[in-house]
């Protein structure tokens, strides 16, 4: 098959490049993945169990990892790329460790980095002891022990959403999507690791936009009896006794709210990877106002960056679930097949 | 007795959760677990005759009983007819009008036994 003899370089080894990966090696083309991590999976790999089903995470990741099981597909992990040359539609491509020769396309796939919740100083990261956020909350998850710092079971949590989105103070003006729905489900798993305890979301708008959302959302109060309010919190502090205070709007009623909390969870947005900003020099391309890679066009471009043979795949263009992900992924596997086929 | 010296203690609006008595949201829930899900649309005082004539609002009152605020929900909650109209309503499906019903019930159930 005359594939064989084309070239394709993907950069980050996320669900995104690994999907495009196993996608374009089954229609016969040489791919060099190229991993910064010690392992593929990238983000998947941190969380416990996903939305909206709460399905155990590791099964995802299986799926993922079969998909690069080819061997069309090189995965250098533990690198990154060094240096590009661009010539005629064509790359040259250098890692740190060994030059990968020529590509007919480059898919960049390098996902993104959650906010930094230390940046939002009233909430607390890092000065309060039970300030967490979301990821460290799937950490605890993991070990299987909801504990406050004191190694006491928190009776009350609170779960602030649009930490480092929707927030023109940190410069981020997007809604990070997922967040919203990662709030109701931990609450839930919250409310099943602990059953007497109280669950606080602090929403700004409730943006249940994927298949099955709603109903977990639904599942959540009905089941769950977890509390929603509406209402952005201001401020957090400490009292004596070390419970964590924190003060919003009930904005439903038109009136302030405060409440104790033994801990607090900070749903972090997401941002473009750090990994992927620095490839911008280096390939010409560009970004959008919210930071993430701009696409050739919004309906039916979404695929394509700025320069002939390079393309986007995930959530380094925007925020996206772990579905929207695979689907944006394998889109971007039929727009490269189609380029090389014409070139 | 009513003159005002500029310095009488003022009654915060804030709503102090971890004081506020929850026994009338526990009574309520309790007995009708639709009240759970009550998302704050406002359809039930949409359509509430009541509502329209007085300040009253059922979407305020189910969350007024939520945070435990039942010195006003004392105050609105006679306002209701009764009608049922808010429960064909609301998008959620919650017996809008039994828990009218039930937080009435929950007052004179804890008025007896002198809170
Ligand atoms: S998904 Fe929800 S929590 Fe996340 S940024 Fe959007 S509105 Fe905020
Ligand atoms: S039952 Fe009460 S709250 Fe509902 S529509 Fe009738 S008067 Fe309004
Ligand atoms: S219509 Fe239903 S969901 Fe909407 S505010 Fe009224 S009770 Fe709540």
């Amino acid at each position: 098959m005359h594939n064989k003899e084309k070239h394709i370089v993907i950069i980050g080894g996320g669900t995104a490049g690994c999907v495009a990966a196993g996608r374009l090696a089954r229609e016969g083309y040489r791919i060099s993945l190229i991993e910064k991590d010690k392992k593929p999976g990238g983000k998947i790999n941190n969380w416990y169990q996903l939305f909206p089903d709460r399905r155990r995470s590791v099964e995802v990741t299986d799926y993922i990892n079969k998909e690069i099981d080819h061997p069309l597909i090189d995965l250098m992990t533990g690198t990154e790329l060094d240096k590009v040359k661009y010539k005629n539609g064509k790359f040259s491509i250098s890692t740190g460790k060994s030059d990968l020769g020529q590509a007919d396309a480059v898919l960049i796939a390098t996902g993104f980095d959650l906010f930094d919740a230390t940046r939002k100083e009233e909430y607390g990261y890092g000065i309060y002891d039970n300030v967490i956020t979301s990821l460290d909350l799937e950490n605890m998850f993991h070990s299987g022990d909801i504990l406050t710092t004191k190694e006491e079971i928190p009776k009350r949590v609170g779960i602030v959403h649009c930490v480092g989105s929707r927030d023109e103070k940190v410069g981020n003006f997007h809604c990070s999507k997922v967040c919203c729905v990662t709030a109701v489900k931990q609450a839930i798993e919250i409310k099943e690791h602990i059953p007497d305890s109280e669950v606080f979301c602090f929403y700004m708008d409730m943006r249940m936009f994927g298949p099955y959302y709603e109903e977990l959302y639904r599942e959540s109060q009905e089941k769950w009896v977890v509390n929603y309010i509406r209402g952005k919190v201001s401020e957090v502090s400490e009292n004596i006794e070390g419970r964590l205070v924190i003060k919003a709007e009930d904005t439903l009623l038109g009136k302030p709210i405060r409440m104790e909390v033994d801990m607090l969870v900070l749903m972090v947005g997401m941002q473009n990877a750090k990994a992927g900003l620095n490839l911008q020099d280096k390939f010409g391309i560009q970004t959008g106002v919210n930071g993430f890679f701009r696409i050739r066009d919004n309906h039916y471009g979404n695929n394509l960056s700025n320069v002939d043979g390079l393309f986007y795949a995930g959530t380094c263009t925007a925020p996206m679930n772990i579905t929207d992900t695979i689907s944006h992924a394998r889109a971007a596997a039929v727009e490269i097949t189609e380029y090389l086929s014409k070139n | 007795m009513a003159r005002n010296f500029g310095f009488a203690p003022i009654k915060g609006r804030v709503i102090d959760f971890d004081r506020n008595d929850k026994r009338v949201f526990e009574y309520v829930l309790e007995r009708e677990p639709s009240f759970a899900l009550c998302i704050g649309c406002g359809g039930c005082a949409a359509t509430c005759s009541a509502a329209n004539f007085t300040e009253f609002s059922l979407r305020k009152l189910n969350i007024l009983i939520r945070r435990g605020e039942n010195d006003e929900v004392r105050k609105i909650v006679d306002r209701c007819m009764l009608c049922g109209k808010c429960t064909l309503v609301c998008p959620r499906g919650v017996n809008t009008r039994n828990v009218v019903f039930l937080t009435r019930e929950a007052f004179e159930e804890f008025d007896n036994y002198a809170i």
